[in-house]
This record gives structure tokens, C-alpha cells and sequence, in this order.
């Protein structure tokens, strides 16, 4: 599919319901423009999301994941995402150590008022994950997908 | 020195400090030590202390107190356990993570000189062996002794081993162990962290496809108690049930991560895998950057709150997007 010129990236996101998901929200009305690759989940905090939801994400073949959260010091939950960014931190760095693409999975703070940070982070990353092409290395089913497509051609 | 454990036991059956004992008794096959828990003083003879004493026995505390979470009138044994440094520290991560309470744990601490991976000798047919001083002696089929320095057998972890004796403890036996060389404990590490992104990628993927998922590496490691597994839940089912490689990453990656702060380099899972899988330079990443990035090492205080239950304000985040 990569060769395919019209290939789009699909990108889960996740929200923290009231930072980012508010600056998504304010993004969409005052009507800026961003790219539709992204599916946006609500989380209550960027705490909530378990490392776990990032590579079942991956694993299900989308190609890219983010989340954001409140600022530091903004969280509604006080700290929730302080306990986060320790999780992130070295999610991040292992999953890279294991060879999983830097792109791939990212981490942003966009708050409720930052509707065109909101924006320009959307804009970087479905850029970045693009130039990536799909994600393989998780997805389930990657051998059966690639000799199937040999067979076909 | 096995004098002076058995002596210290005894003594603990006999003032009644201690209900069980958990330390090494001799293996069925040479080279090998086996865990053995002691209710009775007459069974102390069985205890032995050599260079096989391999297994993590800091896995078995958890499930003495289990059963009595919550019980009414719960009635808690006193283990006594001997811990080398890795077992020890993997006890002060359990009494951290409330799985055990100190009071009913009778450390008797032991400056350990290292075990042997016996996976390092290649002779196969060995019918004996026996350990003087820095040397092990084995034995063949056909009677012929070799000589092996203990020296070139160490385990890898233990040839770099920072923490010979447990850092808590109620009694310590036996001298200091000199401290191993300056050599760089992360060596392995750091020259892995330098191959270009694919080649990691083909080193994980041929280990992960090695792996059968046995669970033999999470059930030898102590802090894997937890009573219902991710590899098994059902809602949410994490893993599928297949053999696809995906599904076995998964299970390694979680498995590995749920060791962040907590891994104290026992080697328990490497020595548990039947397939040789190399878990040590996946588990050994997290012990890396858990120090690198918040300055804290598992298993060597009791007052440190693990690394990933707190925070700093001025925590690392270079990691972060930015626009
Ligand atoms: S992950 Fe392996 S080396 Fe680390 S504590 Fe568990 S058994 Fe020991
Ligand atoms: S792998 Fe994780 S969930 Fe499973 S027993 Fe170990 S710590 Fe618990
Ligand atoms: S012990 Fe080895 S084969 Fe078994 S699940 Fe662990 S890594 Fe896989």
C-alpha cells in the first residue's frame, strides 16, 4: 500500500478530556483546518492511558499513535500527567530501543486554550508518520498480509 | 559458611523466631541447587551453600501471604530466607509493594561471590562436580576430573553485580566480596542502543521468535505476583491467543515494561527460558534508563517511593512533541 500515491496514515489519538480534548474541540470551532487522519479517543487524563492501549493500537495496524495531555502543572487530576510522563518517558525510549520507528508513537501537551498548537502538533505528526509510511512492525497478521500480496501480484 | 547458616537457622527454630526456612538444598544433578523450605529444625542438615545457588527464592514470599489478604483472624507466617544480594533486593521491592510485611521476614543477609551459569560449561556428560575455593571440579562418565575456573563461569550478571549482599537485612554472614571490576555494566547497553534502528529491529524480532510463551521467565520472576496476569485477562483480552509474532511481542514487551523499577538483574528469567531467548539486553534497557532518567535503582532502600508511582516536576521531557 505504500506505493500507493494516495496512501493516508491513520492515527489514534488520545485526549485528555480536559486539556487537549477541549483544545481539539476549540480547534473545531473556530473552524481551522487539520488533517482528518486522526481518530481521537477521550481519555479522563493523559494518565488514564495505559501503555498497553498504544501497542494494541499498533498491533491493530494503525500507524501511529499520540497523546496529550494537560501542561505540566495544568492537570486537572493535580499530577496525573507528571505520573504520565515518567510512563511515556521510558515507553518512548524502549520502544525505540527495540527498533519501533521514533515517529511512531509521540507524546504532546496541547491545552484547552491552544486550539492552533492543537493544530500545528496534528499537522507535525501525520507529516512525520506519513514519510514513515504504514506501520508493519506490530501489526498482527504482517507475514500473512505480505505473502498474500505476493501471491496476488 | 554453611556451618554459620545452619547455626544461625537453629537458632531461629529454637527461640521460636521462624515458622519456615527457605534456603538451598542440594539438586538432583550436579551443578545444581534446589530451593528447600524447612518447617522442622531436624531437616536443617539438608541446607547447602555453594556456587549453584542460583534461584531468586524472594519469588516464593509473595503467595505465604496471599491467601491471608483480608482474612478476619489472617494468620501471617514468619519465614526466615537466606538472600543473596539480588534476592534481597527483590524482598525490598515486595515489602515496598505491600506483598509481604517486613516484620514477618527474617532476612539472613549472605555476601555472595557470584553463581555459575552452568550453561557455560559445554562438557555434557558430567556425573559430578565439586568446588574448591575458585575452581570447580567436574567429573565425567569416564571418571576423568576437569578443572574449571569459577571465575570464567559466572553468570553475566554476576560478574558485574554492584549489589553482592542485600542492602536490608537482620543478619549478615560471611566477608565482603571484593567488588567487581570498573568495567561498564552497561556496556552491552550502550552498544546495542548504537546499531542502526533496523538491526535492533531484526534482534528483536529473531529473540521474540524464539519465545514460546511458556511464562516460565514470569513465573520465576518475584516481582511477577500478580494474581491475574495482562497475559491472561479476558476483558480486555490484550494478547490474542495465536502464535502470530505479534501476539508473543506483545506479551514480551509488557511483560519486560512491567519490570520498569522493579528489575533488580536477578537473571531468574534468562535462566527460566527454555528457548534461550536474551531477555537480559531488553530488561537490562529498563534498568538503564530508570537510573538514567530518575536517578533510582530498585531493591536498595525501603523509604524510596518506586520510580514510576511519583515524579519530579523537572522530570525529563525532551521526549515531548513540540509544534
Ligand atoms: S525481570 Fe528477570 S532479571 Fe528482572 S527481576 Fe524479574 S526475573 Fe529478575
Ligand atoms: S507480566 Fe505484568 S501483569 Fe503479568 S505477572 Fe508480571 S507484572 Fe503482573
Ligand atoms: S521463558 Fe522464554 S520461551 Fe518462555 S515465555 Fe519467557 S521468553 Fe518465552
Amino acid at each position: 500500500m505504500k506505493n500507493d500515491n494516495n496512501w493516508e496514515p491513520k492515527i489514534v489519538t488520545f485526549l485528555c478530556n480536559w486539556c487537549s480534548y477541549a483544545g481539539a474541540d476549540l480547534a473545531g470551532v473556530s473552524r481551522l483546518q487539520y488533517p482528518p487522519n486522526i481518530r481521537v479517543i477521550r481519555v479522563p487524563c493523559s494518565g488514564r492511558v495505559n501503555p498497553f492501549y498504544i501497542i494494541k493500537v499498533l498491533q491493530n495496524g494503525i500507524d501511529g499513535v499520540l497523546v496529550s495531555g494537560c501542561h505540566p502543572g495544568d492537570c486537572h487530576y493535580i499530577s496525573g500527567n507528571l505520573v504520565a510522563r515518567r510512563k511515556f518517558a521510558l515507553l518512548k525510549s524502549f520502544l525505540e530501543y527495540i527498533g519501533i520507528e521514533p515517529g511512531r508513537v509521540q507524546f504532546s501537551w496541547v491545552s484547552a486554550a491552544e486550539g492552533g498548537r492543537f493544530v500545528d502538533i496534528i499537522e507535525k505528526v501525520t507529516s512525520e508518520i506519513k514519510k514513515l509510511g504504514p506501520s508493519k512492525k506490530l501489526s498482527k497478521w504482517q507475514k500473512e498480509a505480505e505473502y498474500i500480496k505476493e501471491i496476488l501480484k | 559458611m554453611i556451618e554459620k547458616i545452619k547455626e544461625t537457622v537453629k537458632k531461629l527454630f529454637k527461640e521460636n523466631k521462624i515458622d519456615i526456612f527457605i534456603g538451598y538444598s542440594e539438586g538432583t544433578l550436579p551443578l545444581r541447587s534446589t530451593p528447600c523450605f524447612i518447617t522442622r529444625s531436624e531437616d536443617i542438615e539438608k541446607l547447602v551453600w555453594n556456587s549453584y545457588c542460583s534461584n531468586n527464592l524472594a519469588v516464593y514470599l509473595p503467595r505465604f501471604f496471599v491467601s491471608q489478604r483480608g482474612a478476619k483472624d489472617a494468620k501471617l507466617p514468619r519465614i526466615g530466607i537466606l538472600a543473596k544480594g539480588c534476592d534481597g533486593r527483590s524482598i525490598v521491592g515486595l515489602i515496598k509493594e505491600h506483598q509481604i510485611p517486613r516484620e514477618n521476614i527474617y532476612i539472613i543477609g549472605i555476601h555472595c561471590g557470584g553463581m555459575i551459569n552452568t550453561k557455560k560449561i559445554k562438557k555434557v556428560d558430567i556425573v559430578a562436580a565439586e568446588e574448591k575455593n575458585d575452581k570447580v571440579l567436574v567429573e565425567d562418565e569416564d571418571k576423568k576430573k576437569v578443572e574449571l575456573k569459577k571465575e570464567e563461569l559466572l553468570a553475566d550478571m554476576c560478574k558485574t553485580c554492584q549489589y553482592t549482599a542485600p542492602a536490608v537485612y537482620d543478619i549478615l554472614l560471611g566477608k565482603e566480596k571484593q567488588k567487581t571490576k570498573k568495567e561498564d555494566r552497561e556496556a552491552f547497553i550502550k552498544e546495542f542502543e548504537k546499531k542502526p534502528l533496523e538491526e535492533r529491529w531484526e534482534y528483536f524480532q529473531e529473540q521474540i521468535s524464539k519465545c514460546i510463551r511458556c511464562n516460565a521467565c514470569r513465573q520465576a520472576c518475584p516481582n511477577c505476583y500478580c494474581k491475574e496476569c495482562f497475559a491472561e485477562q479476558a476483558k480486555p483480552r490484550w494478547i490474542g491467543p495465536t502464535n502470530d509474532i505479534s501476539d508473543v511481542m506483545f506479551y514480551q514487551i509488557g511483560r519486560i515494561f512491567h519490570q520498569a523499577g522493579r528489575c533488580v538483574d536477578c537473571g531468574a528469567c534468562v535462566r527460566a527460558c527454555p528457548m534461550g531467548v536474551d531477555l537480559r539486553v531488553f530488561t537490562y534497557k529498563l534498568i538503564k534508563d530508570v537510573k538514567e532518567f530518575f536517578e533510582y535503582e530498585a531493591g536498595v532502600s525501603l523509604e524510596e517511593a518506586p520510580p514510576l508511582a511519583t515524579f519530579k516536576q523537572d522530570d525529563k521531557q525532551e521526549f515531548i512533541t513540540e509544534p
